[in-house]
């Protein structure tokens, strides 16, 4: 793929109001009570279904450079985290203030006694620095200590899939299929850390 | 449609008795006028096989949640986890002819007609409070009789300790059924003071007309102050037994869902809360309504359960 500046320019607006629709769509429906019997219920499952959907293609992004050698699709890895961080706050909002209605009371008596709340709380404020830290310029005065904070991010997917779990009444179909993307996004980043492991020790031996 | 959401009914909340009555006689009218249109501004039929039912005792004097909502808002595992897709695929299910067999501790076992069970009980509408286990509600005005009164008719023995309900199972139209979800088929029970309390109902319809397949036609349970899942759809068999029997949700996560299921607000779900719930068809911005013990029916039936540990026995 040959574009030059413009075109990914162009691409990247593309691209960033793509991830923009599920928002403007699911908005739509909420104004114009299309979202059936329990509106909250869909508008907070919809943003949190699409926080995971980013957060598993912005983890896809190094796998598949790792295997396909290509490596122009990782100037999308900042726009796709930062989605699944803005899909995440529109959840964790529609729960604070529709579901709770912004009542300390509610939260006080509902979010201690519901594991899969503390989970999700525990899930987004990990989110939190990497969001911050997302920029051109902190990527540059963190230097390598950027790439290690950002490694939050495995833990973020990881305590997302047992929030999700946790949720579940008993139809695990959902979890369990981010925990299959999930599990083989991350299971290529440990094949690929242990066999650069056993090179080095390979290299080193000789 | 307007839902309350105040834990205490106030008497400016309730619909005058002749206000009441007069919807009645309007209902009435109305068929006679037009046989099976709509009224404007309502998704409820009024035109239905029950608009004639008598209101029964116990009955709230609550605004209905819009019927729409509570026809496509189904947890009928049967069919599918979903709570919209079980509205159509349960269209499949034939609800005519259909039996129920009556077994166990009792002088009157035998497999009953549907048709003849109901000529000997007559309907009445309840409007009831109908409480999900999974924190959500909705006020249902179903149409059904008293089950301890059909009970009596096999005369359970001493013996008769609990008894149990049975869904139909059929995986070539019940498509849920084909998964592991559940152990099929679903049963429920109560002990035989909770069948015989007069709260205790089964449902044929709701909205005045028939019960739509995915809300458990042609046969299903009502226990207002317990969490839905008591409430058992689509029954083909009644068994009285002296022992307490295993019931679907129970055997799936024992730790989760017991043998009682009153609700209770004190007494979390391991993995949420239940001191409040979404009431179902109120606005986006409606706070949710803090759940009542025993759903409001505390004075009616606390008394079942006095001296028993209700965190132990949830």
């Amino acid at each position: 793929m040959l574009l030059d500046k413009k075109g990914w320019a162009v691409l990247k607006i593309a691209v960033f109001l793509l991830g923009l629709t599920p928002f403007l769509l699911l908005t739509d429906d909420a104004v114009n009570d299309r979202l059936g019997a329990n509106p909250i219920e869909a508008l907070h499952f919809g943003f949190g279904d699409w926080a995971l959907r980013f957060l598993c293609i912005g983890l896809a992004l190094t796998p598949i450079k790792t295997i396909t050698g290509q490596n122009k699709p990782m100037r999308f890895r900042r726009m796709m985290g930062l989605f699944a961080f803005f899909y995440a706050t529109l959840h964790l909002l529609v729960f604070i203030v529709l579901d709770l209605s912004l009542s300390w009371q509610a939260l006080k008596d509902e979010v201690p006694k519901s594991p899969y709340l503390l989970m999700g709380l525990l899930t987004y404020l990990l989110l939190i620095p990497l969001a911050l830290t997302s920029t051109k310029n902190m990527q540059k005065r963190l230097g390598r200590s950027w790439v290690k904070l950002h490694k939050v991010v495995y833990a973020a997917g990881l305590t997302a899939l047992v929030h999700y779990f946790w949720l579940v009444k008993k139809d695990y179909t959902g979890p369990l299929i981010y925990a299959g993307v999930i599990g083989v996004l991350l299971g290529i980043r440990v094949v690929v850390y242990y066999r650069k492991k056993v090179k080095l020790l390979y290299f080193e031996s000789r | 449609m307007l839902i309350k959401t105040q834990a205490n009914i106030l008497s400016s909340e309730i619909t005058e008795r002749a206000v009441f009555e007069s919807r009645r006689e309007f209902i009435k009218a109305a068929t006679v006028l037009s046989a099976g249109a709509l009224l404007p501004g309502s998704g409820q039929a009024k035109t239905g096989n029950y608009a004639d039912a008598p209101v029964g005792p116990y009955s709230a004097k609550l605004a209905a949640t819009d019927r729409d909502d509570v026809a496509n808002y189904t947890n009928y595992y049967e069919f599918s986890t979903n709570k919209q897709d079980s509205t159509v695929l349960a269209k499949a299910l034939k609800t005519k002819p259909w039996t129920v067999e009556v077994s166990g501790e009792a002088e009157k076992p035998g497999v009953y007609n549907l048709e003849d069970i109901l000529k000997d009980n007559p309907v009445q509408e309840r409007i009831y409070r109908f409480r999900c286990v999974e924190a959500w509600s909705m006020v249902v005005p179903w149409i059904g009789f008293p089950l301890g009164d059909m009970l009596k008719r096999f005369k359970p023995s001493s013996k008769a300790k609990f008894v149990e309900f049975t869904t139909l199972y059929n995986p070539e139209i019940m498509v849920g059924q084909r998964s592991g979800v559940l152990a099929w088929p679903y049963v429920e029970a109560l002990r035989i003071d909770e069948a015989m309390h007069p709260l205790t109902l089964l449902v044929t319809g709701m909205y005045g007309d028939e019960l739509p397949n995915q809300n458990g036609a042609p046969l299903r349970l009502i226990v207002p102050w317990k969490y839905g899942f008591k409430s058992i759809k689509a029954i083909v068999k009644i068994r009285f037994s002296e022992t307490m029997p295993e019931t679907a949700w129970h055997k799936s996560a024992p730790n989760e869902y017991g043998f009682y299921a009153n609700v209770n607000p004190e007494v979390p779900h391991p993995r949420w809360s239940q001191s409040r719930e979404r009431v179902i068809g109120s606005s986006i911005f409606t706070p949710k309504r803090e759940t009542e013990k025993f759903n409001g029916y505390g004075n009616e039936v606390a008394a079942l359960y006095s001296g028993m540990d209700l965190s132990r026995y949830f």
